[in-house]
């Protein structure tokens, strides 16, 4: 009956979920609240997993197209598709959501309607962020998915939450206001359409394609991050509630390098090609530099959000190298970093809800009290260090395969994530879990509950099914990904 | 004698609140305190009526009236109708609030209606002597609304400051429009831009009119650097009279520009541009920036205000069909959240209490968490962040600007629209993110409530579904030139 319109439910069902979470209204109807938030999220995985069963994966169109006249002054319709690339990243969204509705089960006793439901309608702006090809579509989905999560991180977040607020909303809207200028540029070049897929076709002069490339650049480099404008991760991280952070890693990241694929590459190829050698710097350093940066924090949330941005450093890394294998990488390291990063973010919650410090002087010894909980704390640092066997390492070892392919020294770069990424994390580790029990509170500390096994036990699935297999992400990928690199070489200049 | 009736026709809304104005004078003269509502009762039927004429008697074609003086177009219908509905929320929701500063009196509403009377020329002249007369009714019933509470300081200063400026931007204008005629040796805008059109050679008196109009202009609108008594008398005024002052006449104001430039000085868009394009970039820069030193709430809006009028003015200096649509898109949209807006500080006032401070928001989400959305909507459509219709207005716009090549100047919008995003988003922090110190109920009437309700969803439904104004400005504006 809706087999048409699998894309609007995906994106509807969370947002009108969402709306019925915000009806219970008070604190009084918690218990409600939380149970339509959790029965909402499952319907919400439940209506992408058609996407799944039913994509096909021979052919690098877009698949589940529906369009409608939205604004025809404009000439804006509401244009939904997904190919390879996109609905990976709708899943992962899906999924998360689940996850991060039942972290905040027993967390959240404050204003809790209003927690759940700005998950849930983040979580269907989101996927509408992905399956948008009309401009100002993804436009809108784009930046409305900043009113819940300034929210999120200012309502429910640490101390600092305010100044985190700000300064996060505010960063991300000074790259979104000059990619809407480009937009609207791109508008009047392709002739009167706000269609992505017409723009992938237009014929655009260098000096256009240059500006238009920083614009863009800003607007999905500050969302992804990349060094230099990755500052307000850190601080929105630590100030989050833990489905914030978990939501930030996992899903608004990757929006950010979707963009990438989706704008910047195809719509602009050659000043892509000219330009390449800045992205990668940029992603160079984000890897060894904000690698270094991690090694020194203090902090575990601010050390997993460095962590995040040198992976992240690897994403966009492998997508301008222009292989396959490159961007095959790339997209493989955005659904592992989901994962792994989500895990790790929930297990700094654990400890959180338990001891309320994220320092890690405060900790040391955890084994001794959480053993359960060490085991799983332990499988996700192997995989954000990127060991072999789990999701962490496939990405990276694409990537850097295709990196040694153009450069060696940018695969030697590339790779000193491997020295680092374990630094950080291991010695994180060990300090945390390992040791004498020197803090007297975490003497009292008790296992992980059934909840938290449940949660904790999924991503490991995944971290691992991945890390074993990962053979059925990438053959859904595979076809769109030669697709738009045969589209990227080729020019558009008139 | 038919003739001489029906040449009347067009002007029928006008004549019947003028009647009804009059009628309401006599009535509330002859009442004592405890029936004040019946004027009020009056003031809404007289605007329903209105409604149902300017509807009934729809044009789908422009048609001059009255020897040319006053023209009825779709332009003005359309406008009209946005007209008496702005007035119409203004009253609603001044009503509790003029009864508790003991200003709920006839002399209100008899004012505000003569302010429609004004606007409604406004927006149907089409000769300069009746742009003129609108304007001067407008001006001259707000400046005494301004002053209506006779014992407050504030008040009487911002009165006399709007007075003074107000006579003084009045003055320009007409010597503008007096150049203009010098020139072209009329008064109505058809003939000015015929004659325009043909060439001249009286160059220098006729850029000479040009500045002084657009200067007479900017003042109206509050553009800068014309702009100094726009917060001084949305500050000083009583808040029911600065919603009417923030929300319809932006409408009027609107027309007004658009009938001198758009249709009588068309020809010459190459001088006016640029002197719109200064405008326009100052009005946002300072706005912008200005409004975050307020501590004020209804200094916050004014310097907001100032900011919308440039943005507003991009679709103007834009020119065509394309860019007067957008702008009339534009200044529709902010009338709907300045009436927001405004009608949230009257909704949170009460005796003796005016929250019209910044940290009178604070923990609204804690008080009203249904007003704190509805505040929330409005702030982040101000901001012009989708899915809120603000974003639309500010999509139009600048697409219109661009359309003309002048690429730097939506940069220039946007960046300053940034800086904007940051007092609106301190709205929000501060009714989401702080706790109350003011815990008292919130004392608005059901039927406030609602209207409110009402205004901040169509701020949401209108950003989902922008087509229907959209389509009815491009409509509006397409038929009329």
């Amino acid at each position: 009956m809706f087999g048409q319109s699998i894309l609007s439910l995906v994106i509807w069902v969370p947002i009108l979920a969402g709306v019925a979470v915000l009806a219970t209204g008070s604190d009084r109807n918690a218990t409600l609240a939380r149970w339509i938030a959790l029965a909402g999220a499952l319907l919400g995985l439940a209506v992408a997993i058609p996407l799944v069963t039913g994509f096909d994966t021979g052919t690098s169109a877009m698949q589940f197209v529906e369009k409608a006249t939205w604004i025809p002054a404009f000439n804006i319709h509401y244009h939904l598709g997904v190919d390879g690339i996109s609905m990976p990243l709708i899943l992962l969204n899906s999924f998360i959501t689940v996850l991060v509705v039942i972290a905040g089960w027993r967390v959240i006793q404050d204003k809790v309607a209003q927690y759940m439901a700005a998950f849930l309608i983040m979580s269907g702006l989101i996927n509408g962020v992905f399956a948008s090809l009309d401009g100002i579509l993804f436009y809108v989905f784009f930046e409305g998915m900043l009113i819940p999560l300034y929210l999120i991180v200012g309502v429910w977040g640490g101390p600092n939450r305010v100044y985190a607020a700000f300064k996060f909303f505010l960063y991300t809207l000074l790259g979104s206001l000059l990619m809407l200028v480009s937009m609207i540029y791109l508008y009047f070049q392709s002739g009167g359409s706000f269609d992505i897929q017409t723009w992938h076709t237009t014929t655009l002069g260098m000096t256009a394609q240059t500006l238009m490339f920083f614009a863009f650049l800003l607007a999905f480099g500050v969302k992804v991050p990349m060094w230099p404008v990755h500052t307000w991760l850190p601080d929105a991280h630590v100030e989050a509630p833990t489905g914030g952070s978990v939501v930030l890693a996992a899903i608004t990241l990757k929006v950010g390098a979707y963009g990438f694929l989706r704008f910047i590459l195809p719509i602009l190829p050659d000043a892509s090609a000219e330009y390449a050698w800045f992205v990668i710097a940029l992603s160079l350093i984000a890897v060894a530099y904000i690698g270094l940066v991690a090694l020194a924090q203090s902090d575990m949330k601010k050390l997993i959000a460095y962590s995040s941005i040198a992976h992240m450093g690897f994403v966009t890394l492998g997508f301008f190298m222009f292989s396959p294998l490159g961007v095959e990488g790339g997209l493989v390291q955005m659904i592992s970093h989901g994962f792994v990063s989500a895990a790790l973010f929930l297990c700094i919650g654990v400890m959180y809800d338990r001891l309320h410090s994220r320092q890690i002087k405060d900790y040391g010894g955890l084994v001794n009290r959480m053993p359960l909980f060490a085991a799983f704390f332990m499988l996700f640092a192997m995989a954000n260090a990127g060991l072999p066997a789990t999701s962490g390492f496939v990405g990276e070892f694409m990537v850097i395969m295709a990196a040694a392919k153009v450069n060696f020294w940018f695969a030697f770069v590339a790779a000193t994530t491997l020295i680092l990424g374990a630094a950080y994390t291991l010695w994180m580790y060990k300090r945390v879990v390992f040791g004498e029990v020197t803090n007297p509170r975490v003497e009292e500390l008790t296992d992980i509950n059934a909840r938290e096994i449940l949660l904790l036990g999924v991503l490991a699935v995944c971290v691992l099914a991945m890390g074993l297999y990962p053979k059925p992400f990438t053959d859904i990928m595979h076809v769109s990904v030669v697709d738009l690199l045969a589209h990227v070489a080729q020019s558009k200049l008139p | 004698m038919s003739d001489f009736l029906t040449q009347f026709a067009p002007a029928l809304p006008e004549i019947f609140v003028l009647a009804m104005v009059s009628l309401i004078l006599v009535i509330d003269a002859a009442v004592d305190d405890s029936k004040r509502y019946i004027a009020y009762v009056l003031s809404l039927a007289t605007l329903a009526g209105a409604a149902f004429l300017t509807m009934n008697d729809f044009s789908t074609m422009p048609v001059l009236a009255l020897n040319g003086l006053f023209i009825d177009d779709p332009l003005s219908d359309v406008l009209k109708l946005f007209l008496y509905l702005t007035v119409a929320t203004v009253l609603v929701y001044s009503r509790d609030y003029l009864r508790t500063r003991g200003l709920y009196k006839g002399e209100f509403f008899v004012l505000a209606l003569f302010a429609l009377l004004g606007m409604m020329v406004m927006v149907s002249a089409s000769h300069f002597l009746t742009l003129y007369l609108g304007l001067e009714l407008l001006s001259l019933s707000l400046y005494a609304m301004v002053a209506l509470q006779r014992d407050s300081g504030v008040a009487s200063e911002a009165a006399m400051k709007y007075f003074v400026l107000g006579a003084l931007a009045s003055g320009m204008l007409l010597y503008g429009m007096s150049m203009i005629y010098g020139v072209t040796g009329s008064l109505a805008l058809a003939d000015i831009a015929q004659n325009l059109s043909d060439g001249t050679d009286l160059r220098i008196p006729l850029v000479f009119g040009i500045v002084f109009i657009v200067a007479g202009l900017a003042f109206k609108l509050g553009a800068v650097p014309f702009h100094m008594w726009v917060p001084d008398v949305y500050h000083g005024a009583p808040t029911a009279v600065t919603l009417l002052i923030g929300s319809a006449p932006k409408i009027a104001a609107f027309a007004f520009v658009v009938r001198i430039l758009g249709q009588g000085l068309e020809s010459q868009a190459s001088e006016w541009r640029d002197m719109l394009v200064i405008l326009a970039v100052l009005s946002m820069a300072v706005g912008n920036i200005a409004a975050i030193a307020q501590t004020n709430l209804k200094r916050m809006l004014a310097y907001s205000t100032i900011s919308h009028m440039g943005f507003m003015l991009l679709g103007i200096l834009a020119g065509s069909q394309n860019g007067y649509s957008s702008a009339m898109f534009y200044v529709l949209v902010y009338a709907l959240m300045s009436l927001g807006g405004f009608g949230m500080i009257l909704l949170l006032s009460r005796a003796g209490f005016e929250a019209d401070k910044l940290e009178d928001f604070k923990g609204l989400n804690r008080r009203s968490p249904w007003l704190a959305f509805l505040m929330l909507l409005l702030m982040f459509s101000m901001a012009g962040v989708p899915p809120t219709v603000g974003f639309y207005a500010k999509l139009s716009v600048l697409q219109a600007v661009v359309g003309i090549g002048y690429v730097w100047l939506a940069v220039a919008a946007v960046l300053f629209s940034l800086i904007g995003a940051f007092y609106y988003l301190r709205i929000v922090k501060l009714m989401y993110f702080d706790t109350p110190h003011d815990t008292s109920p919130i004392a608005a009437s059901p039927d406030t409530r609602i209207i409110m309700s009402a205004n901040g969803l169509a701020v949401l439904a209108l950003g989902i579904l922008p087509q229907p104004l959209m389509a009815v400005c491009v409509y509006a504006i397409g038929a009329s030139f």
